[in-house]
């Protein structure tokens, strides 16, 4: 067991020390930190699945519960962007990478995770229906209203106005890129997908 | 049955379930005695099995069906009957039931024996279109035609018992029309005839044939008058009775023919049609008329419900005494009034009516606005249609009822859309406030990222422009913005604040700010650890805050202690962190916030105590401009106070200043000139100044002349500077008279009172005098003289006092006529200007040729300065009384000023301890007692003593007044006597040894004048005041 142990930690010492030469905001401790909290949430999961990786279920709850995120589809949508080879597993480095980006990625990178995690469909645009799956649930429903989807439908279309620069009818990644550069709130613009400034400013502690 | 289940039965709200009133449970009881009778009444008819079969859920069990026309196995029953596919008309699989045909229900029926009313209502609570199931979709085919004709019989009754609750409700009811026209045909003498069209009458008391019932109809009547032309022909509805155009017996089909207007009444109608009948029926005072109408249904109708057979009676009795009737039935019908209106207003059928009759009667007003409104208007027209009686019984006269009732159903329309019709009657507001109306809406009910994209597309519209700022708040976007900065979402807070640091730099949406409690909300912003957003809350601050309720406000909520921690920063590191620029950036808009906040003195008080001016001091390093703008323009704020003044010079803060003053950013310069300004009244602050070379570039400042704030704080530093003679001589140097003489023309007067200012402390050195007068400062200067600016003609009267001093510039002064423009200042209200006034006509008195006759030429002059010595301003007294010198020196003047009685004016004045005043009180008095007996004058009211006492002063100059006029009032013995009692003699012989010659010569006479007196004495008398004087001089010296 002792020696076990011991070869663990080698093997996670070079793993740390090859994947953050890959990854840009983690130093080798952090990653080593991020890869024996890869493997502890491993080690609760089912010993059949652990060669893959982490699976949905166990990713949506580390979402909810370290990062207080709540909507269903935003947190599958998060997965799938952490999920680079779509195996329905986060592998150890995708895992590390994602974090990178999620926990202190540089504005780009934020905006390119988050056009992933909108583009439902992946078929590099975010289109109305997109947005309509993301917002159907943002505005509350005026009982008054003859279509109580009115609303949420004109959000959408204020939204597409404001970021379909080419005028295609539906978002790119260039449309969207423009539009957060010009304003930073629009990051997030179909949800919460990203840890909240006040996790961020205290990110380090999930590295520690 | 089909029609009544569907629309009249009261569902329950959430629509699966039969409500538990007293309509239902009529209506189910018809229903249940219908189908239960059925079998026995139609055999035939009972037996055709239905198209589909009712099922429900009941709750009878196989025991119970102990007819033997059912087979029971275990728990389930089924008929031995069976339709032609082989299935069982009744099948029971507990607790589901299917039934084929009415046999089969009525047995059930039969069965359930106390469970009946539960199946009843267990069966139509699932099977809400029992038609449909019975018949199918498609038309009864024949021999199917006579159970649908039974069907639609009951569907009749059910009806007409739906119908009932309505007609209570005051709207016209058969049995109300069946009164009136029985008391229209006793009537027969204002009336030729009245008939019905129809002698039948329905069960339910209408006459109209069923089809025309479900309009609404009750009858149709056909009166005959004495003067209308063609008969009446009038339907009545239970919406209100009308003329028909035409009647064609029952053949009629079109109910919408409605061509007159609809009254409430039949007699209502008739008045209006009939003038006979109008003015017959006023004359006799129709029993109907003074009933109000819908009461009269009213308990007509409960009668009719309650107490069937008395109705009649209860007529007899109306006719002959009304009150007594209303009295008879009032405390039943009341309650019963308000019972059924609460139920019948989620009833399907009322709305059915409702609308039908809406659509006639309204087509041609308005087309119907579909929607949220529609509910309204429902509710509307039933409140406004539930009384329309008693609303048009007051006033017989007027039109009718039935006016009255759509007008005041309207009315309520219009109360409850008038917020909406009102916002679309300007046509005139741009499309951006519907937009912006729009989105404030949204605003209200979205999710943290659906406000997130409206706040994005709010700030799109361009908020500079007051229509948007104000449609915003118009529209209550103020409300939600300053909420959103409670929530937690930091996009949401960042989002608002955005938009309200823009906005608020309209003054009514700032104090809807402050109304609101946006700034206390924004002060507790500034503890977030997110800069990005303390900075937002900062700049809004300092957007709103500037008004003084806001600034308190600031204050009171702590907010000037934060700000002043958003201070702390290093500025100045060479090359900036992003974490440190953003430091920096909180830093600029916390100065930006406290610079607002700094225009209140406790503020200033507030700021200095959070220990706010060592961390200006430490901005002021920065390079930024940006940065340095709110912290220099702070600091100048705060400089009016003598402790910031104090710190500016001991922080070391006006080499920092001196040094932006050669910036290139001109608001920065002139917020560092007029710190300079404020602070330069100190004499070492004014050294300061100079020895870190800040005089030159303030020189090279009033090359800037365009713009006038930095020209007025400049030329204010170099006025204040100008104090100390040193840096004088370095303005002259930069030859900075020339241009300020320059600046003496068309500026504002902020401007000029500082040029004016700094040319009168330059003109401390003569050779400046020449300089004003070569670069043609004089004339503007007397110019100036005839302004009105208070503080501008104090340093005007000082600029022109001090040319005076030259004797070239005189003549030109005089010329101008200067001095009569600086006596006629002598009238100015300010005391300042009066004294600074006087004090220039001195010099102007001493250098002016044939001044004695110039100031004799002034008419009233003289009396005018005179009477100056009453003054209360003791600089005022004193520079009256060093004119009043300078006049007596011409001895006609002096002679005038002494018939004004100078004399004991001045004389008034001696009790004073100021030692300026005593200075030229003693010149005015010397100089005064050169006229007459003057001399004399003094001494006797009662000048000499203190006058003696002024020689205990420490200042020179008053002693050298003094002496001089204690010289001149020693010519007369009995002031000598005065003086020596006072001690003089001792006194003036200290005097006698000053260095001053003038001091010395005065003294030494006035001694000499008393020692004079003396020997005089003594000789006459040989006495003791010789013997004593000599004793004294001699033990003196």
């Amino acid at each position: 067991m002792q020696k076990m142990s011991a070869m663990n930690r080698k093997l996670i010492q070079n793993l740390a020390e090859t994947l953050c030469k890959q990854v840009k905001h983690f130093d080798k401790r952090e990653t080593e930190c991020l890869i024996r909290l890869f493997s502890g949430l491993l080690g609760e999961q089912a010993e059949r699945r652990a060669a893959h990786g982490l699976d949905r279920v166990r990713f949506r709850n580390i979402l909810h519960n370290t990062f207080g995120m709540t909507d269903d589809m935003m947190m599958d949508s998060v997965f799938r962007a952490f999920d680079k080879d779509n195996d329905t597993y986060i592998s150890v480095k995708e895992w590390v990478e994602g974090l990178s980006v999620f926990l202190r990625g540089a504005l780009d990178e934020k905006i390119k995770f988050c056009f992933d995690v909108y583009n439902l469909h992946g078929d590099g645009y975010i289109s109305r229906e997109e947005m309509l799956q993301m917002l159907k649930d943002s505005l509350i429903r005026q009982p008054t209203e003859e279509d109580p989807d009115e609303g949420i439908k004109d959000i959408v279309e204020i939204a597409l106005k404001k970021m379909d620069h080419d005028h295609d009818g539906k978002v790119s990644y260039s449309d969207f890129e423009k539009t957060v550069k010009d304003e930073n709130l629009l990051l997030e613009a179909f949800g919460n997908c990203l840890p909240d400034a006040k996790v961020e400013i205290t990110s380090n502690y999930f590295c520690m | 049955m089909g029609l009544t289940i569907s629309r009249a039965v009261q569902w329950s709200s959430d629509g699966d379930q039969l409500e538990n009133s007293p309509l239902n449970n009529d209506i189910l009881t018809e229903i249940l005695l219908f189908t239960e009778g059925f079998e026995d009444r139609h055999p035939q008819e009972a037996s055709i099995p239905f198209c589909e079969p009712l099922q429900w859920n009941t709750s009878l069990e196989a025991a119970d069906f102990t007819s033997d026309i059912y087979n029971t196995r275990g728990e389930s029953a089924v008929s031995l009957e069976c339709d032609d596919k082989g299935r069982p008309l009744l099948q029971l699989s507990p607790p589901a039931i299917t039934v084929h045909s009415f046999y089969h229900l009525s047995n059930l029926l039969k069965l359930s024996k106390d469970k009946k009313m539960k199946e009843v209502w267990a069966c139509l609570e699932v099977n809400r279109e029992p038609i449909k199931k019975i018949f199918g979709p498609i038309s009864p085919t024949i021999h199917k035609g006579k159970l649908f004709s039974i069907l639609h019989q009951l569907d009749e009754k059910l009806l007409s018992i739906a119908v009932r609750p309505i007609t209570r409700e005051g709207r016209l009811s058969p049995a109300a029309v069946n009164t009136e026209v029985d008391l229209l045909k006793r009537e027969n003498r204002v009336l030729k005839s009245v008939h019905y069209t129809s002698d039948y009458v329905f069960s339910n008391g209408c006459r109209s044939p069923p089809w025309r019932q479900m309009e609404g109809e009750i009858c149709s009547l056909i009166i005959e008058t004495c003067d209308t032309e063609p008969t009446l022909f009038i339907t009545c509805n239970t919406s209100g009775v009308f003329l028909n155009e035409r009647i064609n017996g029952e053949g009629v089909e079109n109910s919408s023919m409605t061509k007159s207007e609809v009254y409430k009444d039949i007699v209502t109608l008739l008045k209006n049609q009939s003038p006979h009948f109008a003015a017959a029926a006023d004359e006799q005072d129709f029993a109907i008329q003074d009933v109000p109408s819908a009461k009269k249904i009213l308990h007509v109708e409960t009668v009719d419900v309650e107490e069937t057979g008395q109705t009649l009676k209860s007529y007899d009795h109306e006719e002959k005494n009304v009150p007594e009737k209303l009295a008879w039935n009032k405390p039943g019908s009341r309650n019963k009034k308000l019972e059924p209106s609460l139920k019948w207003k989620n009833l399907g059928l009322t709305s059915f009516y409702d609308e039908e009759e809406e659509k006639a009667r309204r087509s041609r007003e308005s087309k119907k606005s579909p929607g949220p409104a529609s509910e309204n208007k429902k509710k509307a027209n039933f409140s406004g249609s539930s009384l329309p009686g008693c609303q048009s019984s007051q006033k017989t006269k007027s039109p009718g009822g039935a006016d009255d009732f759509s007008e005041s159903s309207s009315e309520d329309e219009e109360d409850e859309e008038k917020p909406e019709r009102r916002a679309e009657i300007p046509t005139d507001l741009p499309s951006e406030y519907w937009q912006i109306q729009k989105l404030v809406k949204y605003l209200k009910g979205a999710n943290q990222t659906a406000t997130v994209i409206v706040l994005c597309t709010l700030r799109d519209f361009n908020l500079v422009q007051e229509t948007c700022q104000l449609a915003i708040r118009d529209v209550g976007g103020l409300e939600v913005l300053i909420n959103l900065l409670d929530t937690d979402d930091i996009r949401c807070n960042i989002g608002s604040l955005k938009i309200l640091r823009e906005i608020s730099c309209n003054s009514l949406i700032r104090q809807t700010i402050a109304d609101l409690g946006g700034l206390q909300t924004m002060v507790s912003i500034l503890d977030t650890p997110v800069k990005e957003l303390k900075c937002l809350a900062a700049e809004t601050i300092a957007n709103v805050a500037k008004f003084r309720r806001a600034r308190r406000t600031v204050r009171q909520y702590g907010g000037i202690k934060r700000l002043v921690e958003l201070l702390d920063c290093l500025p100045d590191s060479v090359s900036l962190s992003a974490e440190q620029e953003r430091d920096a950036d909180v830093a600029r808009c916390g100065a930006l916030a406290l610079w607002s906040c700094s225009k209140s003195t406790r503020n200033k008080e507030s700021i200095r105590q959070a220990g706010g001016i060592p961390l200006l001091a430490r901005l002021l390093k920065s390079s930024q401009k940006n940065m340095l703008i709110p912290v220099v323009g702070t600091l100048q704020e705060c400089a009016s106070e003598k402790s910031y003044r104090i710190a500016i010079q001991t922080e070391g803060m006006i080499e920092d200043l001196v040094k932006n003053l050669s910036c290139d950013n001109q608001e920065l310069q002139m917020h560092c000139a007029s710190a300079i300004f404020k602070c330069a009244e100190d004499k070492h602050t004014r050294d300061l100044v100079r020895q870190y070379d800040g005089l030159k570039p303030l020189v090279m400042l009033l090359n800037k002349a365009e713009n006038k704030q930095l020209l007025a704080a400049t030329t204010g530093a170099i006025w204040k500077c100008s104090i100390s003679l040193e840096n004088v001589a370095k303005f002259q140097e930069y030859r900075a008279l020339e241009i300020l003489v320059g600046l003496l023309k068309d500026q504002p007067e902020e401007v000029l009172v500082n040029v004016v200012g700094a040319l009168g402390e330059c003109a401390q050195i003569s050779e400046n005098l020449a300089t004003i007068r070569k670069s043609g400062g004089i004339q503007p200067l007397v110019k100036l003289l005839s302004g009105t600016n208070q503080a501008l003609l104090v340093n005007v009267t000082k600029a022109v006092g001090a040319c005076a001093t030259d004797p070239e510039n005189m003549p030109i002064i005089d010329r101008l006529d200067g001095v009569r423009l600086l006596w006629s200042l002598l009238k100015n209200p300010s005391p300042d200007v009066q004294a600074s006034a006087a004090w220039a006509i001195c010099p102007c008195i001493e250098n002016a040729k044939d001044a004695g006759e110039m100031v004799r030429s002034f008419v009233g002059g003289l009396e005018l300065i005179v009477n100056l010595l009453k003054s209360q301003n003791k600089d005022v007294l004193a520079s009256v009384c060093a004119a009043i010198a300078k006049i007596a020196k011409d001895v006609e003047n002096l002679a005038v000023i002494s018939d004004h009685g100078v004399v004991p004016m001045l004389a008034n004045l001696t009790n004073t301890v100021d030692d300026k005043l005593r200075r030229y009180l003693a010149e005015a008095i010397a100089c005064c007692c050169m006229w007459g007996s003057n001399c004399v004058s003094f001494g006797e009211a009662g000048a000499v003593a203190p006058l003696v006492h002024y020689l205990h002063s420490k200042d020179p100059l008053v002693h050298q007044a003094t002496a001089r006029a204690l010289f001149e009032l020693s010519k007369d013995p009995n002031n000598c006597i005065t003086m020596h009692e006072n001690g003089v003699v001792k006194l003036l012989l200290i005097m006698i040894g000053s260095t001053d010659a003038i001091l010395q010569e005065a003294a030494a006479s006035c001694v000499a004048n008393i020692r004079c007196l003396a020997l005089a004495n003594d000789k006459a008398k040989n006495g003791w005041f010789h013997m004593h004087m000599d004793t004294i001089v001699i033990q003196t010296l």
